[in-house]
Protein backbone atom coordinates (compact mmCIF):
# COMPACT_ATOMS: atom_id res chain seq x y z
CA UNK A 1 0.00 0.00 0.00
CA UNK A 2 3.19 2.74 0.66
CA UNK A 3 4.95 0.66 -1.75
CA UNK A 4 4.58 4.36 -3.62
CA UNK A 5 6.39 6.32 -0.65
CA UNK A 6 10.07 4.21 -0.60
CA UNK A 7 11.14 5.94 -3.12
CA UNK A 8 11.28 8.88 -1.67
CA UNK A 9 13.28 7.81 1.68
CA UNK A 10 15.70 8.45 -0.50
CA UNK A 11 17.63 12.21 0.00
CA UNK A 12 17.97 12.49 -3.78
CA UNK A 13 14.52 11.68 -4.81
CA UNK A 14 13.05 14.23 -2.09
CA UNK A 15 15.44 16.58 -3.56
CA UNK A 16 13.46 16.18 -6.40
CA UNK A 17 10.16 15.90 -5.14
CA UNK A 18 11.04 19.84 -3.44
CA UNK A 19 11.31 21.08 -6.49
CA UNK A 20 8.43 19.76 -7.86
CA UNK A 21 6.44 20.94 -4.95
CA UNK A 22 7.87 24.62 -4.53
CA UNK A 23 6.36 26.41 -7.63
CA UNK A 24 2.65 25.67 -6.29
CA UNK A 25 3.31 26.66 -2.94
CA UNK A 26 4.91 30.00 -4.45
CA UNK A 27 2.09 30.82 -6.59
CA UNK A 28 -0.24 29.98 -3.37
CA UNK A 29 1.87 32.04 -1.24
CA UNK A 30 1.96 34.95 -3.64
CA UNK A 31 -2.21 34.96 -5.14
CA UNK A 32 -3.26 34.74 -1.60
CA UNK A 33 -1.45 37.32 -0.14
CA UNK A 34 -2.24 39.62 -2.75
CA UNK A 35 -5.55 38.88 -2.74
CA UNK A 36 -6.44 38.16 1.00
CA UNK A 37 -4.38 41.37 2.25
CA UNK A 38 -5.82 43.41 -0.33
CA UNK A 39 -9.08 42.41 0.34
CA UNK A 40 -8.52 41.90 4.61
CA UNK A 41 -7.26 45.37 5.16
CA UNK A 42 -9.21 47.77 2.10
CA UNK A 43 -12.13 46.25 1.47
CA UNK A 44 -13.61 44.16 4.68
CA UNK A 45 -15.75 46.33 6.35
CA UNK A 46 -15.07 47.34 9.59
CA UNK A 47 -16.41 45.38 12.56
CA UNK A 48 -19.15 47.38 14.45
CA UNK A 49 -16.94 47.60 17.79
CA UNK A 50 -13.96 47.48 17.20
CA UNK A 51 -13.45 49.67 14.15
CA UNK A 52 -10.82 49.44 11.99
CA UNK A 53 -8.75 48.17 14.82
CA UNK A 54 -9.49 44.57 13.73
CA UNK A 55 -8.30 44.10 10.59
CA UNK A 56 -5.00 42.87 12.58
CA UNK A 57 -6.93 39.50 12.71
CA UNK A 58 -5.97 39.21 9.13
CA UNK A 59 -2.62 38.40 9.84
CA UNK A 60 -2.92 37.50 13.51
CA UNK A 61 -5.17 35.04 13.22
CA UNK A 62 -3.70 32.88 10.15
CA UNK A 63 -0.44 33.10 11.97
CA UNK A 64 -1.48 31.97 15.38
CA UNK A 65 -3.45 28.75 13.82
CA UNK A 66 -0.53 27.78 11.46
CA UNK A 67 1.86 28.27 14.56
CA UNK A 68 0.04 25.32 15.47
CA UNK A 69 -0.36 23.40 12.47
CA UNK A 70 3.33 23.91 11.49
CA UNK A 71 4.09 22.26 14.81
CA UNK A 72 1.38 19.42 14.56
CA UNK A 73 3.84 18.79 10.98
CA UNK A 74 6.95 19.40 12.90
CA UNK A 75 5.84 16.70 15.41
CA UNK A 76 4.30 14.33 12.72
CA UNK A 77 8.10 14.14 11.03
CA UNK A 78 9.36 13.97 14.21
CA UNK A 79 7.72 10.99 14.72
CA UNK A 80 7.97 9.35 11.48
CA UNK A 81 11.91 9.58 12.02
CA UNK A 82 12.07 8.45 15.25
CA UNK A 83 9.92 4.84 14.46
CA UNK A 84 10.91 4.24 10.92
CA UNK A 85 14.33 6.32 11.05
CA UNK A 86 14.31 8.06 8.15
CA UNK A 87 16.66 10.59 7.87
CA UNK A 88 14.35 12.94 5.15
CA UNK A 89 11.93 12.96 8.26
CA UNK A 90 14.72 14.09 10.14
CA UNK A 91 15.57 16.79 7.94
CA UNK A 92 12.09 17.91 7.42
CA UNK A 93 11.86 18.47 11.38
CA UNK A 94 14.50 21.07 11.32
CA UNK A 95 13.65 22.46 8.49
CA UNK A 96 10.32 23.45 9.81
CA UNK A 97 11.39 24.21 13.28
CA UNK A 98 12.59 27.96 12.54
CA UNK A 99 10.20 28.61 9.75
CA UNK A 100 7.51 27.93 12.70
CA UNK A 101 9.28 29.94 15.43
CA UNK A 102 8.85 32.95 13.22
CA UNK A 103 5.21 32.51 12.53
CA UNK A 104 4.61 32.00 16.52
CA UNK A 105 6.54 35.33 16.67
CA UNK A 106 4.24 37.08 14.41
CA UNK A 107 1.00 35.67 16.24
CA UNK A 108 2.99 36.75 19.57
CA UNK A 109 4.00 40.44 17.69
CA UNK A 110 0.50 41.11 16.03
CA UNK A 111 -1.36 39.76 19.12
CA UNK A 112 0.83 42.66 21.34
CA UNK A 113 -0.38 45.22 18.64
CA UNK A 114 -4.09 44.25 19.05
CA UNK A 115 -3.66 44.10 23.09
CA UNK A 116 -2.32 47.59 23.43
CA UNK A 117 -5.32 49.37 21.48
CA UNK A 118 -8.29 46.86 22.30
CA UNK A 119 -7.51 45.50 25.81
CA UNK A 120 -5.41 48.20 27.07
CA UNK A 121 -2.10 46.01 27.48
CA UNK A 122 0.72 44.65 25.60
CA UNK A 123 0.68 41.80 27.16
CA UNK A 124 -1.53 39.82 30.16
CA UNK A 125 -0.31 36.55 31.38
CA UNK A 126 -3.20 35.14 30.25
CA UNK A 127 -3.77 30.98 29.54
CA UNK A 128 -3.82 31.89 26.54
CA UNK A 129 -1.05 34.07 25.50
CA UNK A 130 1.43 32.33 28.23
CA UNK A 131 1.05 28.95 26.14
CA UNK A 132 1.72 30.59 22.76
CA UNK A 133 4.90 31.92 24.65
CA UNK A 134 5.68 28.79 25.41
CA UNK A 135 5.41 27.24 22.00
CA UNK A 136 7.96 29.81 20.58
CA UNK A 137 10.46 28.49 23.20
CA UNK A 138 9.60 25.17 22.41
CA UNK A 139 10.51 25.76 18.71
CA UNK A 140 13.66 27.64 19.57
CA UNK A 141 14.42 24.53 21.98
CA UNK A 142 14.32 22.24 19.30
CA UNK A 143 16.33 25.12 16.90
CA UNK A 144 18.49 25.07 19.98
CA UNK A 145 19.08 21.05 20.54
CA UNK A 146 19.99 20.26 17.14
CA UNK A 147 22.95 22.78 16.92
CA UNK A 148 23.85 22.21 20.35
CA UNK A 149 25.28 18.59 18.95
CA UNK A 150 28.49 17.76 16.96
CA UNK A 151 26.82 14.66 16.05
CA UNK A 152 24.19 15.33 13.25
CA UNK A 153 22.79 11.85 14.21
CA UNK A 154 22.46 12.34 17.63
CA UNK A 155 21.30 16.23 17.33
CA UNK A 156 17.86 14.63 15.37
CA UNK A 157 16.90 12.59 17.58
CA UNK A 158 17.03 14.85 20.88
CA UNK A 159 15.35 17.79 18.77
CA UNK A 160 12.51 14.43 17.74
CA UNK A 161 11.93 13.84 20.90
CA UNK A 162 11.66 17.43 22.04
CA UNK A 163 9.54 18.20 19.56
CA UNK A 164 7.20 15.35 20.53
CA UNK A 165 7.01 15.95 23.74
CA UNK A 166 5.72 19.66 22.69
CA UNK A 167 2.78 18.19 21.24
CA UNK A 168 1.24 18.23 24.82
CA UNK A 169 0.93 22.08 24.18
CA UNK A 170 -1.07 22.18 21.41
CA UNK A 171 -4.53 21.09 22.79
CA UNK A 172 -3.19 23.54 26.37
CA UNK A 173 -3.16 26.35 23.37
CA UNK A 174 -6.59 25.66 21.84
CA UNK A 175 -8.76 24.89 25.06
CA UNK A 176 -7.00 27.62 27.01
CA UNK A 177 -9.58 29.86 26.16
CA UNK A 178 -12.44 27.26 27.23
CA UNK A 179 -10.75 25.85 30.40
CA UNK A 180 -9.99 28.76 32.10
CA UNK A 181 -10.77 32.42 32.55
CA UNK A 182 -8.68 34.58 30.23
CA UNK A 183 -8.52 37.88 29.21
CA UNK A 184 -7.87 36.30 25.17
CA UNK A 185 -11.69 36.05 23.52
CA UNK A 186 -12.80 32.61 22.90
CA UNK A 187 -12.30 30.63 19.37
CA UNK A 188 -13.74 32.24 16.56
CA UNK A 189 -13.83 29.99 13.85
CA UNK A 190 -14.13 26.65 15.23
CA UNK A 191 -17.19 28.08 16.98
CA UNK A 192 -20.01 25.24 16.93
CA UNK A 193 -22.86 27.38 16.18
CA UNK A 194 -21.60 29.03 13.50
CA UNK A 195 -21.94 33.00 12.78
CA UNK A 196 -19.22 34.48 14.96
CA UNK A 197 -17.46 36.34 12.07
CA UNK A 198 -19.73 37.71 9.13
CA UNK A 199 -18.94 35.89 5.93
CA UNK A 200 -17.66 39.50 4.41
CA UNK A 201 -14.88 38.80 6.83
CA UNK A 202 -14.32 35.08 7.12
CA UNK A 203 -13.81 34.43 3.53
CA UNK A 204 -10.96 37.14 3.09
CA UNK A 205 -9.59 35.90 6.59
CA UNK A 206 -9.49 31.87 4.70
CA UNK A 207 -7.82 33.23 2.10
CA UNK A 208 -4.94 34.65 4.94
CA UNK A 209 -4.76 31.32 6.05
CA UNK A 210 -4.31 29.58 2.86
CA UNK A 211 -1.39 32.13 2.21
CA UNK A 212 0.38 30.89 5.78
CA UNK A 213 -0.05 28.11 4.86
CA UNK A 214 1.56 28.38 1.44
CA UNK A 215 4.83 30.63 2.89
CA UNK A 216 5.24 28.03 5.43
CA UNK A 217 5.61 25.23 2.74
CA UNK A 218 7.35 27.25 0.31
CA UNK A 219 9.89 28.01 2.90
CA UNK A 220 10.39 25.08 4.23
CA UNK A 221 10.97 23.06 1.14
CA UNK A 222 13.80 25.79 0.65
CA UNK A 223 15.15 24.37 3.95
CA UNK A 224 14.45 20.94 3.52
CA UNK A 225 16.38 21.33 -0.03
CA UNK A 226 18.89 23.63 2.07
CA UNK A 227 19.46 20.43 4.67
CA UNK A 228 19.39 17.77 1.90
CA UNK A 229 22.73 19.41 0.43
CA UNK A 230 24.42 19.93 3.20
CA UNK A 231 23.84 16.75 5.16
CA UNK A 232 24.76 14.73 1.71
CA UNK A 233 27.24 16.95 0.35
CA UNK A 234 29.54 13.92 -0.22
CA UNK A 235 27.64 12.41 -2.20
CA UNK A 236 28.38 12.33 -6.18
CA UNK A 237 24.72 13.24 -6.88
CA UNK A 238 24.91 16.70 -4.48
CA UNK A 239 28.48 17.43 -6.22
CA UNK A 240 27.18 16.96 -9.20
CA UNK A 241 24.28 19.46 -8.29
CA UNK A 242 26.64 21.73 -6.89
CA UNK A 243 29.11 22.06 -9.44
CA UNK A 244 26.12 22.52 -12.36
CA UNK A 245 26.13 18.95 -13.94
CA UNK A 246 24.32 18.24 -16.59
CA UNK A 247 21.88 16.37 -14.39
CA UNK A 248 21.42 19.52 -12.07
CA UNK A 249 17.97 20.25 -10.70
CA UNK B 1 5.10 -2.80 10.64
CA UNK B 2 8.65 -5.09 11.79
CA UNK B 3 8.66 -5.45 15.86
CA UNK B 4 11.48 -3.20 16.12
CA UNK B 5 9.67 0.00 14.71
CA UNK B 6 6.35 -1.29 16.52
CA UNK B 7 8.40 -0.82 20.16
CA UNK B 8 9.76 2.08 19.16
CA UNK B 9 6.17 3.40 18.49
CA UNK B 10 5.07 2.08 21.65
CA UNK B 11 7.68 3.49 23.39
CA UNK B 12 6.95 6.84 21.96
CA UNK B 13 3.16 6.52 22.67
CA UNK B 14 4.13 6.08 26.07
CA UNK B 15 6.66 8.78 26.36
CA UNK B 16 4.18 11.12 24.88
CA UNK B 17 1.10 10.24 26.93
CA UNK B 18 2.96 9.71 30.13
CA UNK B 19 3.99 13.44 29.80
CA UNK B 20 0.36 14.50 28.51
CA UNK B 21 -0.96 12.87 31.89
CA UNK B 22 1.44 14.63 34.25
CA UNK B 23 1.34 18.08 32.59
CA UNK B 24 -2.63 17.11 32.54
CA UNK B 25 -2.43 16.66 36.46
CA UNK B 26 -0.41 19.39 36.85
CA UNK B 27 -3.00 21.80 35.26
CA UNK B 28 -5.79 19.93 36.79
CA UNK B 29 -3.83 20.68 40.00
CA UNK B 30 -3.03 24.39 39.83
CA UNK B 31 -7.09 25.18 38.06
CA UNK B 32 -7.80 27.86 40.35
CA UNK B 33 -4.64 29.57 39.90
CA UNK B 34 -4.72 29.87 36.28
CA UNK B 35 -7.69 31.73 35.84
CA UNK B 36 -6.98 35.54 35.00
CA UNK B 37 -9.32 36.65 37.49
CA UNK B 38 -12.07 36.68 39.77
CA UNK B 39 -15.86 37.10 38.86
CA UNK B 40 -18.01 39.13 41.09
CA UNK B 41 -20.13 36.06 42.05
CA UNK B 42 -16.84 34.70 43.17
CA UNK B 43 -16.07 37.41 44.39
CA UNK B 44 -18.53 38.02 46.96
CA UNK B 45 -20.07 34.29 47.53
CA UNK B 46 -16.71 32.46 47.66
CA UNK B 47 -14.73 30.37 44.72
CA UNK B 48 -14.83 26.74 44.61
CA UNK B 49 -15.78 24.06 46.85
CA UNK B 50 -14.08 25.27 49.96
CA UNK B 51 -15.87 29.22 48.93
CA UNK B 52 -12.84 30.92 49.34
CA UNK B 53 -12.74 34.53 49.39
CA UNK B 54 -10.04 36.67 48.49
CA UNK B 55 -9.06 39.33 52.17
CA UNK B 56 -9.26 42.78 52.11
CA UNK B 57 -5.93 44.04 51.14
CA UNK B 58 -5.46 41.35 48.59
CA UNK B 59 -4.19 42.21 45.23
CA UNK B 60 -6.04 40.23 42.50
CA UNK B 61 -7.89 41.07 39.49
CA UNK B 62 -11.67 41.03 38.40
CA UNK B 63 -13.57 40.59 35.51
CA UNK B 64 -17.50 41.00 34.71
CA UNK B 65 -19.48 42.97 32.63
CA UNK B 66 -19.79 46.87 33.52
CA UNK B 67 -23.62 47.52 34.30
CA UNK B 68 -25.07 49.95 32.26
CA UNK B 69 -26.16 53.25 34.00
CA UNK B 70 -23.39 52.46 36.97
CA UNK B 71 -20.59 54.63 35.44
CA UNK B 72 -20.28 57.69 36.98
CA UNK B 73 -17.45 60.24 36.38
CA UNK B 74 -15.59 62.79 37.85
CA UNK B 75 -16.76 65.81 36.42
CA UNK B 76 -13.03 67.22 37.36
CA UNK B 77 -10.31 64.97 37.75
CA UNK B 78 -9.76 61.01 35.69
CA UNK B 79 -11.52 59.08 39.03
CA UNK B 80 -14.45 57.19 37.68
CA UNK B 81 -16.43 54.59 39.44
CA UNK B 82 -18.48 52.03 37.74
CA UNK B 83 -20.31 48.29 39.22
CA UNK B 84 -19.56 45.14 37.49
CA UNK B 85 -22.07 41.97 37.57
CA UNK B 86 -21.41 38.16 36.10
CA UNK B 87 -24.89 36.59 37.50
CA UNK B 88 -25.55 38.04 40.72
CA UNK B 89 -23.97 40.28 43.07
CA UNK B 90 -22.56 43.61 42.02
CA UNK B 91 -19.05 44.56 42.64
CA UNK B 92 -18.11 48.57 43.02
CA UNK B 93 -14.77 49.58 41.20
CA UNK B 94 -13.00 52.93 41.79
CA UNK B 95 -9.89 53.67 39.06
CA UNK B 96 -8.67 56.99 38.39
CA UNK B 97 -7.24 56.62 34.56
CA UNK B 98 -7.71 56.82 31.17
CA UNK B 99 -9.73 53.66 30.13
CA UNK B 100 -9.41 51.63 27.04
CA UNK B 101 -11.06 52.93 24.13
CA UNK B 102 -13.93 49.28 23.86
CA UNK B 103 -14.82 50.52 27.73
CA UNK B 104 -18.69 51.17 27.52
CA UNK B 105 -21.52 49.97 29.76
CA UNK B 106 -22.00 46.48 29.21
CA UNK B 107 -18.89 45.64 27.77
CA UNK B 108 -16.61 42.94 29.82
CA UNK B 109 -13.69 44.06 31.20
CA UNK B 110 -11.07 42.78 33.50
CA UNK B 111 -9.84 45.18 36.07
CA UNK B 112 -6.64 44.57 38.43
CA UNK B 113 -6.78 46.41 42.28
CA UNK B 114 -6.63 45.72 45.80
CA UNK B 115 -9.87 44.42 47.29
CA UNK B 116 -10.60 47.67 50.29
CA UNK B 117 -14.23 46.08 51.33
CA UNK B 118 -16.31 43.14 50.77
CA UNK B 119 -17.64 44.27 47.46
CA UNK B 120 -14.96 47.12 46.36
CA UNK B 121 -12.16 47.37 44.34
CA UNK B 122 -9.65 49.92 44.03
CA UNK B 123 -8.45 49.58 40.69
CA UNK B 124 -4.82 50.33 38.89
CA UNK B 125 -5.40 48.85 35.92
CA UNK B 126 -8.58 48.31 34.19
CA UNK B 127 -8.36 46.47 30.51
CA UNK B 128 -10.93 45.63 28.08
CA UNK B 129 -12.72 42.21 26.80
CA UNK B 130 -14.07 41.77 23.50
CA UNK B 131 -15.58 39.06 22.20
CA UNK B 132 -15.02 36.55 19.24
CA UNK B 133 -17.52 37.90 17.36
CA UNK B 134 -17.04 40.21 14.20
CA UNK B 135 -19.76 41.48 11.70
CA UNK B 136 -20.01 45.00 10.53
CA UNK B 137 -21.81 47.76 11.98
CA UNK B 138 -24.91 47.03 9.94
CA UNK B 139 -25.17 43.46 10.31
CA UNK B 140 -24.43 43.54 14.27
CA UNK B 141 -27.85 46.61 14.21
CA UNK B 142 -29.52 44.28 12.66
CA UNK B 143 -29.01 41.06 14.91
CA UNK B 144 -28.55 42.11 17.61
CA UNK B 145 -29.88 45.14 18.04
CA UNK B 146 -27.61 47.34 19.32
CA UNK B 147 -25.80 50.43 17.82
CA UNK B 148 -22.73 50.79 18.80
CA UNK B 149 -21.94 54.97 18.87
CA UNK B 150 -18.60 56.19 19.99
CA UNK B 151 -19.49 57.40 23.65
CA UNK B 152 -19.06 61.14 23.43
CA UNK B 153 -17.86 62.73 26.96
CA UNK B 154 -18.35 66.33 26.32
CA UNK B 155 -20.02 67.62 28.78
CA UNK B 156 -21.84 70.23 28.01
CA UNK B 157 -24.31 68.42 25.46
CA UNK B 158 -24.44 65.21 27.79
CA UNK B 159 -25.38 67.47 30.62
CA UNK B 160 -28.06 68.79 29.49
Amino acid sequence: MWKWLHPYAKTQKAYQLCNTFMPYFAVITIVCFAVGWVWGLAFAPADYQQKDSYRIIFIHVPSAIMSMGAYSSMAIAAFIAMVWQLRNAELAVIAIAPVGAAVTAIALITGAAWGKPMWGAWWVWDARLTSELILLFLYLGVIALYHSFEDKAAAGKASCILALVGVVNLPIIHFSVEWWNTLHQGATITKFDGSAIHPSMFWPLMINIVAFVGVIGWVTLIRLKNEIIQREKHRPWVRELVSGGKNAV
Amino acid sequence: MNPRRKKRMFTLFAVVFGIGAAVGLTLYALQENINLFYTPTELVEGKGEAKEKPFVGQKLRIGGMVVPGSVVRDEKTLDVEFKLIDTGPLVTIKYHGILPDLFREGQGIVAQGVLVDATTIEAFEVLAKHDEEYMPAEVAEAVKGIKHVKPSYDLNTSGE
